[in-house]
């Protein structure tokens, strides 16, 4: 441990000060390096969005700023000239019937592993937190032959079926945390007064974890704007296809590459679910450690 | 839902007898029963039909399970020089990428943990790479790696370190994706990026975490940067490093996205790594057999890898039961 406590003098003083500001240029250079680093695609990606063809592809123009006038020409062919309206309704009703799904699966069991399966629940529940780590890489051809066998392929509903498989286990361990803080005197309270169990758990426990349900909705909703593998493998048809696959697969054609279009389709779903998510980030962080860290 | 809504009336009435909902025994699996199910059926069933698959000789016209062939599979997968290709890079993309990722993660946390102007910006465009879809983030990098209007040549070309005559050649454009080890090094970049701000997150929840007096106690003796770093921070940060680590590496050794958005394999497969091998194979190939023979490679060190996990998770939570 530390040892060898320092003597107050002036001098000590002043190489404290100098130190600390170094210590700030340092902070605030790396805090610079990093952000740029992050966000250098993101940077390009807008700058791209509103260029005009002429200004975009000349390698002699200056591709940091605007050398002919911004245009949203670009946004009215994204719009208007392609498919993206379609992958963003079918983003939106995969989104939504995943997050339905999952919400059913997830609070009863959450709640059962947190209050009814007394030692084992956490070990179970670690177990079904593990399942969110089996990637899709490994699963994406057989489920693809388990999709075919439904007659699910080349359909958007093959995604809402398979989706939940990442967002239950997730969102189970998730909640188990939120259910921990319940206080259980109230849901007791209430099978005092008389409520069934299960009575009493809508009145007293779903309201009181009503953040934590909310967070499970935003999670299991990012995490389906996320994927990319399963909707690659499974839908071909341009007309069930979501964002980010269709965007990968439809406006890349051959040489023709309209990449402003391109750039502002992925930007305008990237920044949304970027800023939703960054709220809810340390909720999901919180799982992630694994117990590893006491909060 | 899951259970019948018993005896929801608005007025509570005084139990008499027990409800059979009421007992933990049937509510407990009753309740688990929906997320259980699913699990099984799409995630533990597909693993034992990826692993028949492997065996079989399944295609995407013919998915019936009839014919099994032993290990030709893998035998044939194993002669493919792409193949084995695929499992070095597999092997050394996550490598490199994730001991550059623990180093900076370590930075990053610090720098995040401090407190300076603009930091909810920084934080905010820091975790940017991983709260946005992966697949159109890595679009944004596809566009600014473009062989002819990256930025990046045109700002090197300015500089004069790229053209006619300097250094880094006479052509007017590096072409990233291009090149093998360009290429190469630009996959591994973007899995750095990627994956740092997860590793990153995750470090911060355990940085906080160290108690304040230690820290405070730490100052007061006087204790520099570096020995308060080697004796204070290291130690206790050791479990959550490597929880962050284990986290990181399963979703850079398990990419399909960045292989395939960026250069799709290519050039000439030097960069395929094993998930995107597995679809070229299995989905754009019609060989599903061969496809999940390839998956299975990644198996062994994902079980390690959760092994390691659970290992982790039952030694923080037996110091909580202390």
């Amino acid at each position: 441990m530390a040892t060898a406590p320092s003597a107050n003098s002036a001098k000590d003083t002043a190489q404290y000060k100098s130190h600390r500001v170094f210590g700030r240029t340092m902070l605030y250079f790396g805090a610079t390096f990093f952000a740029m680093f992050a966000a250098m695609p993101f940077a390009w990606m807008i700058l791209t969005v509103f260029k005009a063809d002429s200004d975009l592809y000349d390698p002699a123009n200056n591709p940091f700023i605007y050398n002919d006038p911004p245009t949203l020409a670009n946004l009215d062919l994204l719009w208007n000239e392609t498919n993206y309206r379609t992958f963003l309704l079918n983003t939106l009703i995969v989104a939504l019937a995943v997050v339905l799904i999952t919400v059913i699966a997830v609070v009863p069991a959450a709640y059962a592993l947190t209050r009814l399966a007394g030692r084992w629940g956490e070990s179970l529940g670690i177990l079904i937190f593990l399942v969110y780590l089996v990637p899709p890489t490994l699963l994406f051809i057989p489920l693809t032959g388990v999709v075919a066998d439904l007659g699910l392929q080349n359909s958007k509903w093959s995604m809402v079926l398979v989706y939940p498989t990442f967002t239950i286990p997730f969102c189970t361990w998730l909640l188990m945390g939120f259910f921990r803080s319940v206080p259980w005197d109230i849901e007791e309270q209430a099978m005092i007064d008389g409520y069934s169990r299960i009575g009493a758990i809508w009145r007293t426990v779903i309201p009181v974890s009503l953040p934590g349900i909310l967070t499970v909705v935003i999670f299991s909703f990012t995490l389906t704007l996320h994927e990319f593998v399963y909707s690659l493998a499974f839908v071909q048809s341009s007309g069930e296809k979501t964002v980010s696959v269709g965007v990968f697969t439809e406006l890349i054609r051959g040489d023709v590459y309209f990449w402003q279009a391109l750039m502002a389709a992925a930007a305008l779903v990237a920044f949304p679910v970027a800023l939703l998510y960054n709220y809810f980030l340390d909720r999901f962080i919180s799982g992630f450690t694994l117990g590893a860290v006491k909060g | 839902m899951s259970a019948p809504p018993v005896s929801q009336a608005n007025t509570p009435a005084v139990s008499e007898g027990r409800y059979l909902l009421d007992r933990d025994r049937v509510l407990g699996p009753l309740f688990l029963l929906p997320a259980v199910v699913y699990i099984v059926a799409l995630v533990g069933f597909p693993l034992v039909l990826a692993v028949l698959y492997a065996f079989s000789n399944v295609t995407v016209g013919d998915p019936r399970i009839d014919t099994f062939v032993g290990f030709d599979n893998f035998r044939a997968v194993w002669n493919d020089r792409v193949f084995r290709k695929a499992l070095q890079n597999t092997i050394v993309f996550t490598l490199i990428s994730q001991v550059i990722v623990l180093i900076l993660a370590n930075l990053l946390a610090m720098i995040l943990s401090a407190d300076f102007h603009g930091k909810r910006l920084v934080r905010f465009l820091v975790l940017l790479p991983w709260t946005t879809p992966v697949a159109l983030g890595v679009l944004g990098w596809f566009w600014l790696l473009d062989s002819v209007y990256s930025p990046i040549d045109w700002t090197l070309r300015e500089l004069g370190l790229l053209g006619p005559g300097t250094m880094f050649g006479p052509g007017s454009n590096m072409y990233y994706l291009g090149k093998t080890t360009l290429a190469q090094t630009a996959v591994i970049v973007v899995h750095v990026w990627r994956t740092l701000p997860l590793a990153t997150v995750i470090l911060l929840a355990g940085l906080t975490a160290i108690p304040q007096d230690i820290r405070d106690a730490a100052d007061i003796d006087g204790a520099g940067f570096w020995r308060q770093l080697v004796y204070i921070r290291l130690p206790l940060l050791l479990p959550i490093m490597a929880v962050a680590t284990l986290f990181a590496t399963v979703f850079a050794f398990t990419d399909l996205t960045i292989a395939l958005v960026l250069t799709r394999g290519g050039p000439v497969n030097d960069t395929q790594v094993l998930a995107s091998w597995a679809y070229f194979k299995g989905i754009q190939g019609g060989d599903l057999a061969q496809g999940a023979a390839i998956a299975l490679f990644l198996l062994p060190v994902l079980v390690a890898i959760a092994i390691a996990m659970l290992r982790l998770a039952r030694r923080s939570g037996a110091e909580e039961g202390d």
